[in-house]
């Protein structure tokens, strides 16, 4: 029994090395059942991800919100030739990311109970894995570590779609998501090294951990360079106009737990990477390249939209409105205040609700049918009522109406892009109006009307599993709408902090690389002022 | 007149003594029971041999000596290579039972000649002269001529090995040239005496003889190890030789030319590395973006892993650029790791064939992912450690590589070779889209049982992939202290 104890203390001194690594025992596991034993597969999968959730949530509860920096910090030596660490820990933003990955993997594998009926031993080892290099992305304070996990996270995503997705662009897919991500990447390890370098011969210190390559000032002319290279890296993730073209294709052909996934976790690597790494570490570039960023996603959003409007397979329709939603989290970022930061941290909670509900949603249709085509349908809603409410409440989630989370986000998105600068926010508030444009007359055609197609008479409506995969996520989208100060008190603090750090470190840079006497005039938590070399509003 | 005794100190060259011995045994061994084709007992014969000379050969590690009128040292640097040679031998012997019986080759003469190009390697790596070195060099790449050739019947093997001898008789060639231009000008063979000699006649910098030399000497070393633009017999070679003996080129020759060619450049011919530098970048830069771009369009798995081996090549010429010392210390650890994944990849090419039927096109890894889920997952993490994906060995050793090369400051120089690296993953992906997202065109079955030797080879090629990759900081730092003293 002490014995038991002993261990399960030391557990809590490892506690993100436990969430982290969990899955992969589970994955370990399934590895001794035998394949035919397709139940039992399943179950244990599920057992696994279920634990890794329930371990997950004291985080949430036993993270103090009033202390500025990381939490649960475990720091052990890896490799210490290079000064590469196993450096874990959270702040308020990863935080929320994290329980987000644990949540949606249980939803996952729940969808996935009777979508996936071939080699699902296979299917649940690919996805635990998948498991582990997000949330280990998402802890690593290291940019080895990072970069390690952030690799490891291809391998398994790849095997999704291209062994359970839609035999007939899957392999397309597959391989050119991974080329894309791959190829971003690459630069990123540059970047890093160069960066290491750098701190190497100004400060004397092998090292790779974030947190101390923070302190650093690099020269303007290299942050531009490396700021570059990290972002082409985040922005092919996010996926940010242009580099947005692996992802409908990913998205449709992926099977629906995939979809989930990459919708709901990996996309969001991107973004975090932004607020993690690209930002704090190069805020003078950030700053230089913050109107480049800033119209791309904006084009990101209405273009986003506009070719939603035209889809004719369900699918691909969510898939664009990714690139849409996306743009929102890059605008409300790039604000840089408290409302649109915040904005955007707590869009990236939302789009992985409501975007990855909208999914589910499709996968339970497209089980039923096969077919994911808008022209199939019509009538929907007077066959299958349950499943027609909740995709209202999660349509309706996606648009931003309030009382859903989508409202909260949105909003302070907006209002940080206009303290930003109007113009910014006057454009992307009308990509507000598409989106409802786009989701509402998908819903339209898909659920009103008189039910054409004989073969949609048949359906039956959600089954009891299905509704218990739904209810969570409804359940987050009005919890999150209503009450969304139950999150913000988590990340409020460390926000404040990120946007007081970058501040801080962007005049050190400016002081550092320019001998001209620069202004830089703050309001309340808004960086604004103007520098010599660029125009910040 | 003085003459003086060369100190004879066989303990420094023990390694090498017992791999001769055993090899010689194994011939003689071979002779009696020639009549029995593919006899498993003269491998295992060897694997002890080799298990032998790997005990001699570790605790030289720290020491640093020179014996045979510093002919010949035992330093880290040579010992490293030694010992990666000899695992490198320990898994072709381990990958060839089983394969020599099955490709009907004379087993006696393969085993015998897989230890003396052994010794050649090992050779190549001690030696801190030019002629030892050339002893070394003539050692390896004779048996290697012959294992090439070594199936009779085969019209491909035949061909194979008579490229590789003529083009290797004739890069021999220019590398005894430049040898002879380096003597003429500084009046020495001996690394040492040579590099002291540049040092003190610092005119020599700009005279053409030793240039010329230096040249030559790059063509040389540039035909062992498959750099652009010596490259040009590799795939013919590697696709006709027997595939275990494919892997053993791939990884032992490939390392011991990058042994005697480090050794010579950096210990000897410091002073020119301005010189030098200029025309490896560009090679470098050819010899990987040759390798990745034309690894693309091959249909066979033999041509194919060929043309990434240049492109491996070209990665670590890259460290070469770098010219400091982790520079260097990753190119030891880069060829470690290399060979594990790459022998690794043979023996599931191997695996895959069976008698009259060796299945190397890339089409036959088709839906094998499933149908033999060990190998097909194997065969998953050689292509990806060869594609550098992390947490596999290959990554960590691109990653030395790369930082060596930033650390130096050739920045595009890394940067071309991550996009190369990029563009690998391609080929190597494209196996594991055919094993696990593709049905089989034909079936495969019928396939010999794996034999033990060769599930040994491949659980070690495995560890030693992920052992590389998730703790790579024990071999590194190993191959840091065994560059000490050579710079």
């Amino acid at each position: 029994m002490n014995h038991l104890l002993s261990i399960i203390f030391s557990l809590l001194d490892h506690f993100l090395t436990t969430i982290v690594f969990l899955p992969i025992v589970g994955a370990i596991i399934l590895l001794l059942i035998n394949k035919e034993k397709h139940s039992a597969i399943r179950i244990v999968a599920l057992v696994f991800s279920l634990a890794e959730f329930v371990i997950s949530l004291p985080l949430f509860f036993l993270f103090d919100p009033k202390i500025v920096g990381m939490q649960f910090v475990e720091k052990a030596r890896w490799i210490p030739e290079y000064g590469i660490t196993y450096h874990l820990g959270i702040d308020g933003i990863s935080l929320l990311l994290v329980l987000l990955t644990t949540f949606l993997t249980v939803l996952c594998i729940l969808s996935s109970w009777s979508a996936i009926t071939v080699r699902v031993k296979e299917y649940m080892i690919s996805f635990l894995f998948l498991e582990t290099g997000m949330v280990g992305a998402f802890v690593a304070l290291d940019l080895v570590l990072f970069y390690v996990f952030w690799e490891v996270m291809l391998i398994p995503m790849y095997l999704l779609i291209g062994v359970w997705g839609d035999p007939r662009r899957r392999i397309y897919a597959a391989v050119k998501f991974f080329i894309y991500t791959m190829a971003g990447s690459v630069l990123m390890l540059i970047a890093i090294l160069v960066l290491y370098f750098i701190n190497l011969r100004s400060t004397g210190a092998a090292t790779f951990d974030v947190l101390e390559l923070y302190k650093t000032v690099i020269p303007v002319g290299t942050q531009y360079w490396l700021f570059a290279a990290f972002a082409v890296a985040f922005a092919i993730k996010v996926p940010m106009f242009p580099f947005h073209t692996w992802l409908p294709d990913a998205h449709t052909e992926a099977p629906t737990a995939g979809s989930v996934i990459l919708a709901g976790v990996l996309l969001k690597m991107g973004t975090y990477g932004f607020i993690r790494f690209a930002m704090p570490l190069f805020p003078k570039a950030a700053m230089a390249f913050l109107p480049l960023i800033c119209v791309l996603a904006i084009i990101g959003i209405i273009y986003g939209a506009l070719v939603s409007m035209m889809q004719v397979d369900l699918k691909r329709l969510v898939a664009f409105s990714s690139v849409s939603h996306l743009g929102y989290v890059m605008l409300g970022m790039f604000a840089l205040n408290m409302q649109g930061v915040e904005g955007s941290i707590y869009q990236m909670l939302n789009h992985g609700v409501s975007t990855g509900s909208l999914f589910l949603l499709v996968g339970m249709i497209y089980e039923r049918r096969h077919t994911r085509m808008i022209a199939d349908f019509g009538g929907l809603s007077k066959v299958m009522p349950v499943f027609a409410v909740i995709f209202m409440i999660v349509t309706l989630s996606s648009i931003g109406l309030p009382g859903t989370n989508g409202f909260v986000g949105e909003f302070l998105i907006l209002l940080g892009a206009f303290r930003s600068r109007t113009a910014y926010g006057v454009v992307a508030a009308t990509g507000v109006i598409l989106g409802a444009a786009y989701m509402l007359w998908m819903f339209q055609r898909v659920m009103f009307g008189e039910i054409k197609n004989p073969e949609n008479m048949k359906l039956k409506d959600l089954s009891r599993r299905e509704i218990a995969t739904m209810i969570p996520m409804v359940l987050l989208i009005f919890v999150m709408g209503i009450y969304p100060k139950l999150f913000f008190a988590k990340m409020d603090v460390s926000v404040d902090h990120f946007l007081k750090a970058f501040k801080a470190k962007y005049e050190m840079s400016v002081e550092a690389s320019a001998p001209r006497i620069v202004s830089v005039r703050s309001g309340e938590n808004t960086l604004e002022g103007k520098a010599s070399s660029s125009q910040i509003d | 007149m003085n003459i003086s005794i060369p100190e004879i100190n066989f303990s420094i060259i023990a390694p090498e003594l017992i791999l001769s011995a055993f090899g010689l045994v194994i011939l003689l061994l071979g002779a009696f029971f020639s009549e029995k084709r593919g006899n498993d007992h003269l491998g295992y014969i060897s694997l002890l041999g080799i298990v032998v000379a790997f005990f001699f050969t570790v605790p030289l590690m720290e020491t640093s000596q020179h014996a045979f009128n510093n002919m010949i040292a035992a330093d880290g640097f040579g010992v490293f290579f030694k010992v990666t040679f000899l695992i490198i031998a320990s898994l072709t012997v381990l990958i060839s039972i089983g394969y020599v019986q099955r490709a009907d080759i004379a087993s006696g003469e393969y085993y015998a000649l897989i230890m003396f190009a052994t010794v050649g390697m090992m050779l190549m790596a001690a030696a801190t002269s030019l002629l030892t070195l050339f002893l070394g060099l003539e050692t390896m790449s004779i048996s290697i001529y012959v294992l090439a050739g070594i199936m009779r019947g085969d019209k491909k093997s035949i061909e194979s090995a008579m490229k590789y001898f003529i083009l290797g008789a004739f890069a021999t060639g220019f590398l005894l040239y430049g040898m002879a231009m380096v003597y003429g000008s500084t009046g020495s063979i001996i690394l040492e005496e040579i590099a002291a000699y540049i040092k003190s006649k610092p005119e020599l910098l700009r005279s053409p003889m030793i240039i010329i030399g230096i040249a030559l000497l790059t063509i040389g070393f540039g035909f062992k190890v498959a750099m652009v633009p010596f490259h040009m017999w590799t795939p013919d070679v590697y696709e006709g030789a027997p595939t275990s003996i494919t892997a053993f080129m791939a990884t032992g020759v490939k390392a011991a030319g990058f042994a005697g060619f480090v050794r010579v450049f950096f210990s000897a011919l410091g002073p020119f590395q301005p010189d030098w530098i200029a025309i490896m970048w560009v090679l470098a830069v050819a010899t990987m973006t040759v390798g990745n771009v034309v690894a693309i369009v091959q249909t066979n798995i033999k041509r194919m892993l060929a043309y990434s081996s240049i492109a491996h090549a070209g990665y670590i010429l890259v460290a070469f650029v770098a010219g400091n010392d982790l520079g260097t210390a990753s190119i030891l650890f880069y060829l470690l790791v290399y060979a594990f994944m790459n022998i690794g990849a043979f023996t599931i090419v191997i695996l895959l064939g069976k008698k009259g039927e060796e299945n190397v096109l890339i089409s036959d890894y088709a839906g094998i992912g499933f149908r033999y889920p060990l190998l097909g997952v194997s065969m998953t993490i050689f292509m990806l450690s060869m594609a550098g994906i992390p947490p596999l060995g290959g990554f960590m050793g691109k990653f030395y590589v790369f930082s060596a090369a930033v650390k130096a400051k050739y920045y595009w120089l890394a940067i071309i070779g991550v996009l190369n690296s990029a563009v690998s993953v391609y080929y190597y992906l494209r196996v594991t889209v055919l094993m696990y997202f593709r049905e089989p065109e034909r079936e495969i079955t019928g396939l010999t049982p794996f034999s033990l030797a060769s599930r040994i080879a491949v659980i070690i090629a495995i560890g030693g992939v992920l052992y590389m990759g998730i703790f790579p900081a024990n071999v590194l730092a190993l191959a840091k202290r065994s560059i000490m003293g050579l710079m």
